[in-house]
């Protein structure tokens, strides 16, 4: 008979904790909206976090509860941030995808080194013996780090320099955050002409330092029929808004620094000098 | 106030959980590589020790120990902090939504933690004798021990990270031998006599 103290007592618990929480859960109930669950449906669900939200619920609430715009998804196709603003009931606008470029060409061949690093793989820690062992400081340190970062195998180190396969990249942005010289940029899918250097310093010294460095010359300033590029402390910079890919810059450009990293494969062959008239 | 001293320090640093206990290897090994998500679980951890100390010693005290069934003890408790867990996840959500987003996923992980269990096993041994207050403050002074280890550790694992180490001790390890040293260090404190 002493067996049945025990059992009494133990389903009594569970039969008390389980009628207490039906109860709890009937009284505390919160309301979801359904909304976030056809979103959630919708979104990629690899919680990769580059929306900067905890993962893709997060970013789903977000959404409904605070109004951010879907296309701070950038793994989301363009069908899926359509659907997803048809279930916010919001005008499509332009959501358009992102994907990352390193904008330098600063291989082993085009800047000097100036040591020999020989210490831990990785491009946090030689950032901090003077910025690299590039020559150039502004310019890719060539140890990968992007590489080990990148989710999805889409960064490949090409001779001291990382290379963004475009067809492989989903623009999550983990990258841009990961490089300590923060020259990975996100541009949207279908920008053609970039300027593939991020030297502040002056046409001389950038020259010295790297081959393909932008010098701020203005040529490309000057072509420009659309106004979308501006030398900015001896730096051009390409507004991707205003960009028609005409590829008038590229022509011009002396350094061969401008180049249409979409269609031109990797590594970008120098255009030829012209002779001097 | 004096009894209380002594249980801080004793749960802290002298039979730390993970560390002399070695209860709670799971999220020690699991959630310990950022120091920000260790946090994160050491404060699920403190709140839910801290709540389960009180429901099982009076689970303990008005219902097994009538009865002469302390030999329940170990499934009940199960069954007292699932439930507890459960139930504090649902009013949180509902009541206070800012603390339950803090803890997030970090709360059902814990539900069958085996250094909350452990917490609340040791609470209610006869030897030691503890009454309600005290008993509340063993489960919150041990997840205090816990936090401890837990930080300690993560930020032992960070510096890892970009350690250069031997190809096939990378990864867990070289975060087992990390752990173990860590864990000979607090074996210091058991030479620790508190008056």
């Amino acid at each position: 008979m002493s067996i049945i103290v025990p059992v009494a007592v133990i389903s009594g618990l569970g039969l008390f904790f389980g009628i207490g929480l039906a109860y709890a859960s009937k009284v505390f109930e919160v309301k979801a909206d359904e909304r976030v669950e056809k979103i959630k449906e919708l979104l990629p669900g690899a919680n990769c976090g580059a929306c900067g939200y905890t993962g893709c619920d997060g970013f789903a609430e977000a959404i409904v509860n605070e109004g951010v715009p879907s296309n701070k998804c950038p793994v989301s196709s363009k069908e899926i941030l359509s659907a997803i603003s048809d279930v916010m009931g919001l005008e499509e606008g332009d959501v358009s995808q992102m994907v990352a470029r390193v904008i330098c060409q600063g291989t082993w061949t085009n800047a000097d080194m100036k040591y020999d690093y020989d210490g831990i793989h990785d491009c946090h820690a030689a950032n901090q013996l003077a910025g690299g062992m590039s020559q150039c400081y502004y310019g890719c340190i060539g140890l990968g780090s992007c590489q080990h970062a990148c989710p999805f195998g889409a960064i490949e180190m090409v001779n001291g320099l990382a290379h963004i396969i475009p067809e492989k990249c989903k623009g999550c942005g983990i990258c841009v955050a990961e490089c300590p010289k923060g020259i990975i940029k996100m541009v949207p899918v279908l920008t053609g002409y970039t300027v593939l250097c991020a030297n502040h310093e002056k046409g001389g010294i950038a020259k010295k330092n790297c081959k393909v460095s932008c010098i701020g010359c203005m040529k490309c300033q000057k072509v420009c029929p659309n106004d979308a590029i501006m030398v900015k402390e001896f730096l051009a910079e390409i507004d991707f808004e205003k960009c028609v890919n005409c590829g008038k810059c590229a022509e011009v450009c002396p350094q061969s620094t401008i180049h249409d990293a979409m269609h031109e494969r990797f590594p970008y062959e120098p255009r030829p000098k012209e002779a001097k008239a | 106030m004096k009894e209380l001293f002594v249980i801080l320090i004793g749960a802290m640093f002298i039979e730390n959980f993970v560390l002399s206990k070695f209860l709670g290897i799971c999220p020690f090994l699991g959630v310990s590589q950022k120091t920000s998500t260790a946090l994160g679980m050491s404060g699920a951890v403190v709140f839910v020790m801290t709540l389960s100390s009180a429901a099982t010693y009076l689970v303990n005290d008005l219902l097994l120990k009538p009865n002469d069934l302390e030999y329940l003890q170990t499934i009940a408790f199960i069954l007292v902090i699932a439930a507890l867990v459960q139930f504090v996840e649902i009013v949180l959500k509902k009541l206070v939504p800012p603390l339950y987003k803090a803890l997030g996923i970090y709360l059902p992980l814990i539900t069958t933690n085996c250094a909350v269990l452990g917490s609340a096993l040791i609470n209610v041994d006869p030897e030691r004798n503890y009454s309600l207050l005290e008993a509340i403050f063993f489960g919150f002074s041990a997840g205090l021990g816990f936090t401890i280890a837990l930080i300690l550790f993560s930020g032992i694992r960070e510096r890892l990270e970009t350690s250069d180490i031997p190809e096939s001790f990378k990864g867990m390890p070289i975060a087992l031998i990390a752990a173990s040293l860590v864990s000979v260090a607090f074996v210091g404190f058991a030479g620790l006599v508190i008056q």
